[in-house]
Formats: structure tokens, C-alpha cells, sequence
């Protein structure tokens, strides 16, 4: 890896979480902006951070507004968002509004770095698709719409394997329960649906459906595929 | 001895101190009574000299009504005082010119000066007599002069109507007299007040200038001058006594005489209770009115029984106490002495019998036994007076005998009666001659006697004796009598048959007003146990009126108590809004604690009639009672019920608030036990992590030279763990914050328990790292409604109590189920169990299974949060113990939704 470092503006105004971001990711050999309010975040996007770490309590300017206004300016970069437990609703308006993915307060600098990374990636893919996805045993191949764990095919009804692709398509990603069903059916449908198709699918290429290894659940959000490590 | 008795002495009467208190600390305004012996002798014009004096002092005197009876003196006085114009009230077509009291109010003068104490207003005011209207003023902290003459106070009524022979229908209470702050005596000689008189200067009514030509006697005016100079003397006597005892001043004590009044039907009761106040005033002892209710008190009139209350009423409000005790024996005057000797009584008093000599020889005269069995205690026996006749206050509500429409039926069966018995008697003379005949007639008497009572039976009475002579004497079919003997016996029959039908029909009347009375005490008998089964306000109050409108046939409302103001809270039938004059009637009623509205004295002009509801701790509420019939609303009878269902009532009442209260108490109690508790937890739980995350930070930061990585990975891990469990102990807090406040809401969908055991495992794999853990759900489990995010806190801490208290390396089982209408899932450890009685007491907050050796760290939290929030998403959660192993089990149930189908996904 020959190319500039990578640059990170973390958004948060509290010492102490800017100071652990600091350590722990310029150990990572990225490059820290650092903001501590909503204004010096707009200013600092024009230095064209690779993604940005947003607290959405911030004193300036609430937070989801803040998201949209980032959204705006800049459609391409990877937005994680920091947020606390309990506020599954915030989150899926985070997510909704464009954050790619979430954190929740208090969290492990191992979680944080793989949540950058699956957005950091997942920003690279829309260029160039991977045609085969591999996690595990588990084998999807998008060319030509196979699945496979271990040496076994797998028949996938239609629905089932557009939902097996929009997961793999966002591998390690969240995705709310509102995307998948305007993905699949149409933003009315009863999220019901979702988690029957869900269920079906787990049953098919999960060893234990009961404790999943690939498709997994994020309680009151959405569903992540499990991202490759 | 004598010294210590001195000290004794010398201490100030507590009661006395607390007299003064309440003199000194009340922020009511002061009464200045000037008080003359007649007409005439200046009383109103030495008021407006002082009020004159008091202006020039810098207070602000207003005239509330001033009467100058065209005298120009007094006219010249009124000169340039602040007058409120009076209010016109319209009776009958007359305009009345009335003080108005609610312009005094507002102006809040300092000074009102109120002429004529012993007015009586016109019919519609707000107080039926003016000294009410002083009390009222004086309540509202405004000082009042007024005047008044001394045959207006009350107990010196009798004794001015026995001087002059002429009774004043005026009267004001002594306790305003003995109250007022201060007392002037206006005195004129007999001598300078007739000259007065001559020369015109007293006002006289034209329709009474005979009556007081004689009043106005020297001889008259001599004694009514003594008696209002000694009146004037008690008082000043009083409150220098009053004076002494609150400062320890030593002077001659009461001799300790207590008074017992003895009071019957008789209408010079009253005459009796008056001359008994006037002997305790003088002994400055206290005193009692007694009545001892005989055999004989069942069978007085209404009209007597309302006198005997009214004059126990009498006592009460000339300071003295009523008690009614029921005869013990066939003596009453063994009753009287078995009375006084229990209370100490010194002095009985009694009125002289007015019976006859026969029926004292037949009833035996309680006066006589009285003096005869009294020992030690001296016997008062006064003459009645009754000039004027009786007098007694009214009470404050008035009432009513309902006389129903003359019912014949009774005269008509008695005709009916006879003639059957004339017709036996025609069958059957031939054989049984003309003596049984009389028997026959008798038996038809006594019949009718005992069936309608005493006048269809004397009417029977008549017609048969008659019958008995028409038919069965000589000459036969004539009203002559031709055979002496016949005379004989159709005399000695009338005889017997009236006396027979007094007889029968008094047992009849005694008959009927037992079972009125069982009935009456059943009645109350059952309303007493409804309302000791009444466990809420809403069905004491409810009961209370429902039961008042049933036995008294009227309209009922309860108005309680609520922010200051007095408000509806139960009617029957249902009513839940008062117009105008009504809720003025009942605040009044509350506010004074008197009876106001229709038929009362106060504010008559409302439609209902509103009580207080009174226990011995004071008022509870106001009843209001009207009806569709005209006239009074009850009969005595009616009204004693009334006071009883009243009473009853509030009893209930207090007894409800006083649970309350208890309750109130306990739960506050309870509250203060859980503030402890969450101290105690939060000190603990807070601190532990916390001081193994500083220590370790510590260690790590000061001696990180001289450990090696094993052991600084192991500091490392600890403040990992100690922090996860920090976060978790922070969460359990904030979810129980919510859950009390009542911010949980549950944002229920149908959800897949399989997809939440699979999310909260992959949370939980942490903390269950040292376990094993087995899920066992059955296929195809329906879905059931529920917040996901809720429910897997809820397993998340059933998971994490397990972890807890099971042992590494046993395993933590989930396993779940159908059963008909509920989805079963299941959360087992082999930690050893909980103790029986703790079962349903782990989820309180707070509370921790005790083992024997220690308390596990915990929050104490966790399962009170997931009862809570399993509770809000409509399911159960239990606890147990397993069968098959040592080890705690918690189901949760929850529902399945009608509408949970497995979704077609043919697609």
C-alpha cells in the first residue's frame, strides 16, 4: 500500500471519545480530521475526508439535520454513526437518511475499525461488483445466480435470492428493515414478509437457523450479512 | 402542705391561658357590645360618641345601620360618618331596608357600628337575625360596636318577662354576650329615663305604646336597671377571673359545683334550662341538661318529642351539655341520681310537677323521690313560669307532620264490625239472652281498637252502644230504655267498651311504633353493614345517598371537599351540577358547619336543603336534600332518621380517608424502603466495577515495568469486563427509569421468537462464554406480537441471571413451545434453584436470592425489568424450580395473536 493514508473526520464533541478515535486510529495508519461541532464538520468535508465518524448529539446542530446536511454536500463518502443504546429508532433514521452504518456507545475499537471497513469497502464495490462472494462455507455467485454451502447447492425461491443479494451486495453493512422491503416489494409491504423470507432463507443455507452464522439479525433495525474477516 | 398547695394554686389554668390565646391570636374582629337596661336610655347615641372619638384616634368607622328614630341628638352624632347605603329587601310587598353585609365586606372598614343586635331581618336575607350578620362580619376580621337591651340576652329572657309581663321575641345567645371583647353599660336612672320618655325622646312604636306604658313603670324599670348592671358585673366578674387564673393570681376558686338539670315534655323545660345556666354562670360551674328516656317517651306526640330535643338543643347552645340517658328502672328518679352521683353532680334542678294528685298516686312524683332519695345532693325544684307561654329557639330546620287526606276506610270497617256483630247477635239473642250480646259488641270493639286505633273505635264504641240499646232493650226498636237494669247495662258497656278501646288502642300505637322502629333500626342496620363492606369513597358516598333517597323518598347530593372548594361527588339520583343559590347554600353550610338552604334559616331561598356531614373529628362533607313534595322535607320523625343515616354516612366517610391515609402512609413507607434499597445497590454496584477498572488502570500505568504481558493482558481484560458489566448495571437503570415513568411503549409487530433467541445469544455470547448453551424451539413456532428490541432485553437478562448463579461448564438451556393459545419459552440453569418464598419476590426491585455464603453482584434490576417488560407487551413471566435437576427455571407466556398466520411465501 503505496497510496495516501486514508483520511478520517471524526465528529464528536467530547475530549475524551476524540482522543480515543485519535489514538486508535491513527494506530490504524489513517489520517484524523478532527471536528467538535457540526459547523467545523461542514467546513472540514471540504478537505474530502474517506469517510467520517458522526456523533449525532452535538451542540450546534442536531444531529440527524447535520446528517442530511453532509448528505448533501456529499453524496459518495462513508458516513458511521456513533449513538447510544436504546435509540433503535434514531438509528434507522441515521441509516435511512443515508449513514452507512452505526456504532453504539459504549463501544470496542475492534467494532468501530470493522464497521469502517465494510463501509469503506462497501464505497469501493459500487465501482467494480465482486461477481462471486465467498464467507465461510457459504458461495454466492452473482453472475450466475448459484448458492452453495460447502459443495451443496442451495434452491432459492426468486424472492428469497434477491434478498440473499441485496445482503451480499452489502456485505457487512446494515440494512434497514424500510430498504429491504422498497428493495423487494414496495416501502407498504408489512415487514411481516421480510422476516418470513428471512426465516426461509436461514433455514436453507444456515447449519443452525437458531444461531445464525451469515444473516444476521440487528433488533429493531435490520439484517447485516456477516462481513468477510 | 399549704405551700405546695399555693404553688399548685399559682400556676396558671391551662385552659384559662389557652382562652387568652385564642382571644390574642385570632385575627377576628373584636365585639364592642353597648348594652342598656330599656329603651331610651342612650345607647345608640354613646356608640356614635365613641365612634366619633375612635375616628379622631385614625381609624376608618363606617355605619353599617344606625336607628335615630328622628331623635336630633343622635342625627347631629351621624353627622359625617361614612354610611353603607342599606339593601332593600322586598316581603309581601313591602321594601324592607336591611344592613347590607356584603358592601360592609368589601369595604373593609375597621370599624362597622351594627345598631339593634336583636333585630330580626326580613324573611329572604342571608341570616334570619342580625347577631348572625355580626358573626359574620367579626369572622372576616372586622371590629363591630353594636348595642342591645338586657331583656334580649337569652337566658335573662324569663326573668324579664316575669318583671314587665311582657315577653321579647328577640333574643340574642349569651355566648355573644360572654364573648364580646368588651361591654358597656349605658345607664340611666329610672327616674332621668321616664322623664326622657315624657318629653318624647324615646322612640315608642305606635301599636305598642300600651304595652310599654306599662314596661316603662318605675318598679319595672328599677329591677330590668339591676338586672342589667349585675349582668354587666357577671361578665366583667368573668373576665377578671378569666384574667387572674391566666396569670396565676390566687382569688376565690369555683367551690367545684356542677348542676344537673332535669328536663321532660314538659314546655317549661326551657324556663328550667335557662334558670340553670343563670346558677352556673353564678357558681362558675358547668352544668347538664338531662333527659331520661322512659317507657313513657314512646308514646309522646312528635310535637312533644321535637320540644324535649329542642330543649336539649337549648342547652347546648347556652353552654351547657345535653345528654339523654335511656331508664334503667321503673323510678326515674332513680335514673337522675344514679346520674349525678356518677358525674359528681352538686345541684339537681327540677321543675315542680304540674300532674295531678291522682296521677301522682298512680305514677308516684319523681319530685317527691327525687328529695326523698337525693342525700347529699341538694334538690332545686322550681315553679314553670309560663307567661308568654313556651319558648324555645327554633331549630334550625324546620319540619313538618305530613296529615294525609281524612281516610274513612277505618269508620267505615268499624260500621261494618257492628253490624256483623248485630247480626250474630240477632241469630243467636234467642238463645244467649241479652247479657253475651254485650260481649259480642266488645269483641267487634276491641277488633276495630286494636286494627285502626282509638278514634274508629270510639266511633264503633258510640254505635254500638247504639245498637245494644235500639235492638236489645226494652222497648225494643227504640232509643228508650224502659228496664232500669238496662240502663245499668248499657251504661257499665260504654264504660267498659271505651275504656277497653283506650286500652287496645294504646297497644296498637305502641305496636305500631316498635315495628316502625325495628323497621327504622333494620334499615340502618343494613346500611351500616353496606357501608363497612364498602371499600372505596365512590361506594360509601354512593350508598349514603342511594339509602337517604330510599328511606326519606327525596332528592339526595354529597358534596366533598376538593382544592379549597366543596364540589359534587355522588347523587341520587345521579347529579352532578348545583345552580347558583344551591352551591352558595352549601359552602355556606360547610363553611359554618350549620345547616343552610331550603327550609333552614340560612339562605332559605335554595332549592335544597343542605346538612353538615359531621364526625367527631369535624365536617366531612355537606348532604343536599330536596324533593317535589311542598312544605317542610321531613317530619321530626323523618328528621331524626336523617341525622342518623347522616351520621352513619360520615363516619364512613372518615373511615375511607383514614384507610387512605394508612395507605398513603404505608406506600410512603414502602417508597422510602425502595430509596434505601436503590442507594444501597447503586453504591455497590457502582463503585465494585469501578474500583476494579481504577485499579487496574492504576497497576497498569505504575508498575507496568515489572509485570509481565500475561498478567498485564489479565488488567486489561478486567477493565474490559468491569466496564461491560458497568454499561450493563447503567442500562438496567435507565430501563428501569423508563418502565417507572411510564416511557416504555411498546412498538409491537409480529416477530419471530427463533430470529430474537439467535440476536440476544450472539449479545450474550460474552457472558455465557463459561457455560454451555442448548436452544431446543419448536418448529414452526407462530409468531407473536412483541417489541423486539424489549424482548431481547428481557432474555438478555434471564440469560445473564443464569450466567450468574449457574456454575461454568452446566449449561443454559432455552427451549419454547405452543400450547393452544400462548407461545411457552423457557430459560433453565442448573444453578441450584430459588428458595420457595423467594419465587415471587425476585422480581422485586432491589431484591437478591440470599445463599447462605454471599449475595451474588447483580443489579437486582434485571428480572423486575423483564416482569415489566414482558408485562407491557401483554405476556407473564414466572419463576420456578426445575424437576429434574437442581436449577431455576423462568417461562415467560406469551399470547398468540389472532391474526398470527404463517404468511404465504409460495412466491
Amino acid at each position: 500500500m503505496t497510496a495516501a493514508p486514508l483520511k478520517i473526520l471524526i465528529v464528536d464533541d467530547e475530549p475524551p471519545i476524540r482522543k480515543l478515535l485519535r489514538m486508535g486510529l491513527s494506530t490504524q495508519g489513517y489520517q484524523v480530521l478532527e471536528a467538535t461541532n457540526g459547523k467545523t464538520a461542514l467546513e472540514l468535508l471540504g478537505k474530502e475526508p474517506d469517510l467520517v465518524i458522526l456523533d449525532l448529539g452535538l451542540p450546534d446542530i442536531p444531529g440527524h439535520e447535520l446528517l442530511r446536511m453532509i448528505r448533501a454536500r456529499n453524496e459518495g463518502v462513508p458516513i458511521v454513526v456513533l449513538s447510544s443504546r436504546g435509540d433503535e429508532a434514531g438509528k434507522v433514521q441515521a441509516l435511512d437518511l443515508g449513514a452507512d452504518d452505526y456504532v453504539t456507545k459504549p463501544f470496542g475499537m475492534d467494532e468501530l475499525l470493522a464497521r469502517m471497513r465494510a463501509a469503506l469497502r462497501h464505497q469501493l464495490q459500487v465501482h467494480g461488483e465482486r461477481p462471486v462472494f465467498r464467507i465461510g462455507e457459504l458461495t454466492v455467485d452473482l453472475v450466475r445466480r448459484i448458492v452453495k454451502v460447502g459443495d451443496k447447492d442451495i434452491k432459492l425461491s426468486p424472492k428469497e435470492y434477491d434478498l440473499l443479494r441485496l445482503l451480499v451486495q452489502h456485505a457487512g453493512k446494515v440494512l434497514t428493515h424500510k430498504y429491504l422491503l422498497t428493495e423487494l416489494w414496495d416501502a407498504q409491504t408489512d415487514a411481516q414478509y421480510l422476516r418470513v423470507y428471512v426465516r426461509q432463507l436461514r433455514q436453507k443455507i444456515e447449519a443452525d437457523p437458531e444461531r445464525p452464522q451469515f444473516v444476521l439479525t440487528e433488533t429493531g433495525i435490520g439484517y447485516r450479512l456477516r462481513a468477510l474477516d | 402542705m399549704a405551700e405546695q398547695r399555693r404553688d399548685l394554686e399559682n400556676r396558671p389554668s391551662p385552659d384559662a391561658l389557652l382562652e387568652a390565646a385564642r382571644r390574642e391570636e385570632s385575627r377576628a374582629g373584636k365585639l364592642k357590645i353597648f348594652v342598656g337596661a330599656a329603651p331610651g336610655v342612650g345607647k345608640t347615641y354613646e356608640m356614635l360618641q365613641t365612634a366619633r372619638a375612635r375616628i379622631k384616634d385614625g381609624y376608618e368607622v363606617v355605619v353599617g345601620v344606625v336607628e335615630t328614630h328622628g331623635r336630633r341628638d343622635t342625627e347631629a352624632l351621624l353627622d359625617g360618618l361614612e354610611i353603607v347605603p342599606r339593601r332593600s329587601v322586598t316581603y309581601k310587598d313591602q321594601s324592607l331596608d336591611e344592613m347590607d353585609i356584603d358592601a360592609i365586606i368589601a369595604r373593609r372598614p375597621q370599624i362597622v357600628l351594627v345598631d339593634e343586635l336583636a333585630h330580626t331581618n326580613a324573611p329572604g336575607s342571608r341570616h334570619p337575625k342580625r347577631y348572625l350578620d355580626v358573626e359574620e362580619l367579626l369572622g372576616r376580621g372586622i371590629n363591630v360596636y353594636t348595642t342591645v337591651n338586657i331583656q334580649h340576652i337569652e337566658s335573662l329572657n324569663d326573668v324579664v318577662a316575669q318583671i314587665t309581663h311582657v315577653r321579647v321575641r328577640e333574643t340574642v345567645p349569651d355566648s355573644i354576650f360572654d364573648n364580646a371583647d368588651a361591654v358597656e353599660l349605658v345607664d340611666l336612672t329610672p327616674a332621668d329615663l321616664i322623664q326622657r320618655l315624657k318629653e318624647g325622646k324615646v322612640y315608642v312604636p305606635k301599636q305598642a305604646e300600651r304595652a310599654l306604658e306599662h314596661f316603662f313603670a318605675p318598679a319595672n324599670l328599677t329591677a330590668l336597671r339591676e338586672l342589667a348592671l349585675r349582668r354587666t358585673a357577671d361578665r366583667v366578674d368573668e373576665q377578671l377571673l378569666s384574667e387572674m387564673q391566666a396569670h396565676a393570681i390566687s382569688g376565690p376558686w369555683a367551690a367545684g359545683e356542677r348542676i344537673l338539670v332535669c328536663i321532660s315534655e314538659d314546655p317549661r323545660a326551657a324556663g328550667l334550662v335557662r334558670y340553670a345556666k343563670r346558677l352556673a354562670d353564678r357558681l362558675h360551674g358547668p352544668w347538664v341538661a338531662l333527659y331520661v328516656e322512659s317507657r313513657r317517651s314512646l308514646q309522646l306526640t312528635d310535637e312533644q318529642r321535637d320540644r324535649v330535643a329542642d330543649t336539649l338543643r337549648l342547652a347546648e347552645t347556652l353552654g351547657g351539655e345535653a345528654v339523654t340517658v335511656p331508664s334503667a328502672g321503673r323510678r326515674i328518679a332513680d335514673d337522675v341520681i344514679r346520674y349525678a352521683q356518677a358525674n359528681n353532680m352538686t345541684q339537681i334542678i327540677i321543675g315542680k310537677s304540674s300532674r295531678s294528685r291522682w296521677f301522682e298516686i298512680l305514677h308516684g312524683s319523681v319530685v317527691h323521690e327525687l328529695v326523698r332519695r337525693s342525700g347529699h345532693l341538694s334538690v332545686h325544684v322550681i315553679a314553670g313560669d309560663d307567661i308568654g307561654g313556651e319558648h324555645v329557639p327554633k331549630k334550625t330546620v324546620h319540619t313538618g307532620e305530613r296529615t294525609g287526606p281524612f281516610d274513612s276506610r277505618p269508620y267505615l270497617v268499624s260500621l261494618l264490625a257492628v253490624g256483623i256483630a248485630l247480626g250474630i247477635g240477632t241469630l243467636l239473642w234467642p238463645s244467649m239472652g241479652t247479657q253475651n250480646i254485650g260481649f259480642l259488641f266488645l269483641t267487634a270493639i276491641v277488633i276495630v281498637a286494636a286494627r285502626f286505633g282509638l278514634w274508629p273505635s270510639l266511633f264503633a264504641t258510640a254505635i254500638a252502644a247504639l245498637c245494644y240499646n235500639f235492638f236489645f232493650t226494652e222497648p225494643y226498636y227504640t232509643f228508650a230504655i224502659g228496664n232500669p237494669t238496662d240502663v245499668v247495662a248499657v251504661g257499665f258497656f260504654t264504660l267498659v267498651a271505651i275504656i277497653v278501646s283506650n286500652v287496645a288502642a294504646r297497644a296498637r300505637i305502641q305496636a305500631v311504633a316498635a315495628m316502625a322502629r325495628a323497621r327504622t333500626t333494620e334499615l340502618l342496620y343494613s346500611f351500616s353493614r353496606k357501608l363497612t363492606a364498602a371499600g372505596a369513597l365512590d361506594d360509601v358516598l354512593w350508598a349514603t345517598a342511594y339509602q337517604t333517597a330510599l328511606m326519606l323518598k327525596v332528592r339526595v347530593v354529597l358534596l366533598l371537599p376538593e382544592n379549597g372548594s366543596i364540589v359534587v361527588q355522588a347523587g341520587y339520583p345521579p347529579e352532578d351540577q348545583l345552580d347558583a343559590a344551591d352551591l352558595a347554600a352549601a359552602k355556606w353550610a360547610w363553611q359554618n358547619d350549620r345547616a343552610a338552604g331550603r327550609g333552614a334559616d340560612t339562605l332559605p331561598g335554595a332549592k335544597r336543603l343542605f346538612i353538615p356531614m359531621r364526625t367527631g373529628r369535624g365536617i366531612v362533607g355537606v348532604v343536599g336534600i330536596d324533593s317535589d313534595r311542598p312544605g317542610p322535607l321531613f317530619t321530626p320523625d323523618q328528621q331524626r332518621l336523617l341525622d342518623a343515616l347522616i351520621d352513619q354516612g360520615a363516619l364512613a366517610i372518615e373511615r375511607v380517608r383514614l384507610v387512605a391515609d394508612l395507605q398513603e402512609a404505608q406506600r410512603t413507607a414502602e417508597t422510602d424502603r425502595l430509596r434505601g434499597a436503590l442507594l444501597t445497590s447503586i453504591s455497590h454496584d457502582l463503585k465494585t466495577p469501578l474500583a476494579a477498572i481504577l485499579g487496574s488502570a492504576g497497576t497498569l500505568r505504575g508498575m507496568s515495568g515489572q509485570l509481565d504481558d500475561d498478567a498485564k493482558a489479565d488488567l486489561l481484560a478486567t477493565i474490559i469486563d468491569e466496564s461491560e458489566r458497568l454499561n450493563r448495571f447503567i442500562a438496567n437503570l435507565l430501563d428501569m427509569t423508563k418502565l417507572e415513568s411510564g416511557a416504555i411503549v411498546p412498538n409491537s409487530a409480529l416477530h419471530d421468537i427463533g430470529e430474537i433467541v439467535g440476536s440476544v445469544l450472539r449479545r450474550a455470547a460474552k457472558i455465557l462464554s463459561g457455560h454451555r448453551v442448548e436452544v431446543e424451539l419448536a418448529k414452526d413456532l407462530p409468531m407473536v406480537e412483541l417489541d423486539p428490541v424489549l424482548f431481547e432485553q428481557v432474555l438478555f437478562n434471564l440469560l445473564d441471571n443464569a450466567a450468574k448463579y449457574a456454575p461454568d461448564a452446566t449449561t443454559v438451556r432455552i427451549q419454547g413451545w405452543q400450547e393452544t393459545e400462548a407461545v411457552y419459552l423457557q430459560v433453565l440453569d442448573e444453578g441450584g434453584g430459588i428458595p420457595a418464598e423467594d419465587l415471587e419476590r425476585i422480581f422485586d426491585k432491589f431484591y437478591r436470592a440470599q445463599k447462605a455464603d454471599h449475595v451474588r453482584a447483580g443489579t437486582g434490576l434485571g428480572l423486575a425489568i423483564s416482569r415489566g417488560f414482558v408485562e407491557a407487551m401483554h405476556g407473564t413471566v414466572a419463576a420456578g424450580n426445575r424437576t429434574d435437576l437442581a436449577g431455576a427455571v423462568f417461562t415467560i407466556r406469551l399470547p398468540i395473536p389472532a391474526e398470527s398466520k404463517v404468511l404465504d411465501t409460495a412466491a
